[in-house]
């Protein structure tokens, strides 16, 4: 009796709504590889995520004020029932975002996941991690304590170093002016004020989240197109049996649905262990200066970004060269291009083999320098500049990681193949063997 | 592959393990381990009695309330209200305090910080040795200086205590104010681990059946 109501309802909405289809295209006939390992669960985890991020944020937004923006989440960790928890999630949520997005990329990088044809999968992702970085950094200036507000000031600050003067008939004097009007444009204020606090907050809570879920949708999408890469960088496409499935492939439902119920809970177990036990991370997800109001009289003793922002913020330091710009100016230039080299990924790397495992020495080797440079330049990132490490200052090091990073892209990636020899990439997909 | 991995994981380790920070100054140096116990009720009480005594004529609590300070460290309502509040008569209020800020600006050279949350904002440790910091300096408008926090322009108002009571139960009671601000830095912090060891506990045991699905469905991918 119920199963026919049942049944009855699903074909009513199938008949006006496809979701029978919608189902069978995404979950119960996607064809997976079956081989994938455990970096592949971080896509299944950024979802997690985002859903953490949204449900927790829809609560914060019930309770915070922005014209009340500290004692309103104080209010938040004290009276409200449960507001604490709800606001550990968010901000450690925020954290483990970039965490697993990190891996994520990471993981792409490793098995050449954006080669043809998933570039577009790749740049959808890249946009993705790109309204990413706006989303933390308006979040970060809500609670407004006085690392947001120095934070915002300085980040703020780089609009006034766009190098304006490259458009004709613009000088210095006028390249100034604008950028004093951008940035005052962008405060909505002459200085960061309650006017900024809530127009971040707009940007925070409804805009660049309405972007992020149109983007994740749209890179879902494409993935499900062109299909799943795998450890092996085997098209399994290319090997279909008598009925056109792939003979490498297993339905994503309820092959991975049942597999990622168990990287999720193992996730869950970690971010529980951190929101519960150590929801500041030692000043890495929550700062100590936070935990003052915003103050203008106040400089923090070392302002420094959360540790996500690291890499890149130690590539504007590090650069210190003024030639026709200012350092801050090149600063600006050389922390976009770190950025950009990411969304030509696709064409930058001509090696002739996706998968790591396949590749020669030289491309392993050079690829786990580029990860060791990265991890080092995000901790750089969030360092005083003013120690030294083997004899060389934390500026040199960060100017080598970011010399690295761009040799890397700019010509490991493009020539490296020329400089070893690959292993022969199989067929069908292994297990995990080679 | 993963031999080289954790070959280079492990050397990043090391490298990480000896990078050379530069030298610390003398304030820094005298940063002395806070042995604080969260779970010592009594010794937040004996911490709440000092803060209100010597510490809120100038600094206030803005954030924490009489009553939730009471529920917390166990002490009966009537007594918050007749031995703890001497600002208002409401048990619901925050621990705002009666001093004018420009007054103490003037005063002091500063405003004295509200300190709800100064536990989190340096550290346990900070406190209690700032606390334990104070000694004479003639060429300090108060007569004291500060070994954590030179130049501080807060007098030494513990110094008749620490007369009375000696250098050993001086610092245990400076235990007990800096546990009382550790509290108030973060009154859910017990609860908090509480509930944490369940959800862990609750997760572990999700975890079992979850691999058992996952198990059952992959028998038949070769």
């Amino acid at each position: 009796m119920i199963q026919r109501l049942l049944k009855g309802t699903v074909d009513w909405v199938d008949a006006r709504l496809p979701v029978v289809d919608a189902f069978k295209t995404h979950m119960s006939e996607y064809y997976a590889p079956k081989n994938f390992n455990f970096w592949y669960y971080f896509g299944v985890l950024s979802m997690v995520v985002l859903v953490n991020q949204l449900v927790t944020g829809i609560w914060l937004t019930m309770f915070y004020s922005p014209t009340d923006a500290f004692a309103s989440v104080e209010y938040i960790m004290r009276d409200v029932q449960f507001g604490w928890l709800i606001r550990y999630m968010h901000a450690v949520g925020a954290s483990a975002f970039f965490a697993v997005v990190y891996l994520h990329m990471f993981r792409g990088l490793m098995y050449g996941s954006y080669k043809p044809p998933r570039e577009l999968v790749w740049i959808c992702g890249m946009l993705i991690y790109l309204a990413l970085m706006a989303e933390g950094f308006l979040g970060y200036v809500l609670p407004w304590g006085n690392m947001s507000y120095w934070g915002a000031q300085v980040i703020i600050s780089l609009a006034e170093a766009i190098p304006f003067q490259v458009i004709p008939f613009v000088d210095g004097d006028k390249a100034a002016a604008m950028g004093e009007a951008l940035t005052t444009w962008v405060r909505g204020d002459y200085l960061l004020s309650d006017a900024t606090v809530n127009k971040f907050f707009a940007l925070h809570v409804v805009a660049i989240p309405l972007v992020l879920v149109a983007l994740v949708v749209l890179h879902i999408l494409a993935l499900h197109e062109v299909g799943s890469n795998n450890p092996d960088g085997v098209e399994i496409k290319e090997n279909l049996d008598e009925n056109g499935v792939p003979k490498d492939g297993i339905p994503f439902h309820p092959y991975y649905t049942v597999k990622d119920l168990v990287g999720v809970v193992i996730f869950l177990m970690v971010f529980s262990l951190v929101v519960f036990f150590f929801p500041d991370m030692g000043g890495y997800f929550l700062e100590k200066p936070n935990f003052e109001a915003a103050n203008p009289m106040v400089t923090p003793d070392h302002i420094a970004p959360v540790w996500y922002y690291g890499p890149y913020y130690a590539m504007l330091r590090a650069t210190t060269f003024s030639f026709i710009f200012t350092a801050k100016t090149w600063g600006l230039i050389v922390m976009g291009a770190g950025i950009a080299v990411l969304f030509v990924l696709p064409w930058l790397d001509r090696h002739p083999v996706k998968s790591i495992r396949y590749k020669g020495m030289f491309s392993k080797i050079t690829l786990w320098l580029f990860a060791i440079f990265f991890v080092a330049l995000g901790y750089l990132g969030t360092q005083p500049a003013d120690r030294s490490f083997l004899g060389l200052s934390f500026t040199a090091w960060a100017q080598i990681g970011t010399f690295y990073y761009f040799i890397y892209f700019l010509v490991f990636l493009p020539f490296g193949h020329r400089f070893e020899k690959s292993k022969p990439v199989p067929t069908r997909v292994t297990g995990g063997k080679a | 592959m993963r031999q080289l991995m954790l070959i280079l994981m492990g050397l990043m380790a090391t490298l990480f393990a000896s990078v050379s920070v530069a030298a610390d100054d003398a304030s820094a140096n005298a940063i002395v381990k806070a042995d604080v116990n969260i779970h010592d009720k009594v010794s937040k009480q004996r911490g709440a009695k000092l803060f209100v005594n010597y510490c809120m004529g100038c600094h206030s609590l803005q954030y924490q309330r009489y009553g939730r300070m009471g529920e917390d460290l166990g002490i009966p309502e009537e007594v918050v209200l007749e031995n703890l509040n001497f600002v208002s008569d409401r048990i619901g209020d925050t621990m705002r305090n009666a001093m004018d800020k420009d007054d103490a600006a003037e005063w002091f050279g500063a405003t004295p910080p509200d300190l709800t949350m100064v536990a989190r904002l340096r550290t346990p440790d900070w406190l209690y040795s700032y606390l334990i910091g104070f000694y004479e300096d003639e060429s300090r408008p108060y007569g004291y200086n500060n070994k954590v926090f030179p130049l501080v322009g807060m007098p030494h108002v513990l110094a008749d205590l620490e007369e009375e009571l000696g250098e050993e139960k001086f610092k245990e009671a400076m235990l007990d104010l800096t546990n009382f601000l550790v509290y108030t830095s973060e009154p859910i912090q017990e609860t908090r681990r509480k509930i944490g060891f369940g959800v862990l506990f609750f997760l572990l045991i999700l975890l079992i059946p979850a691999y058992l699905l996952k198990r059952e469905y992959w028998k038949d991918v070769k």
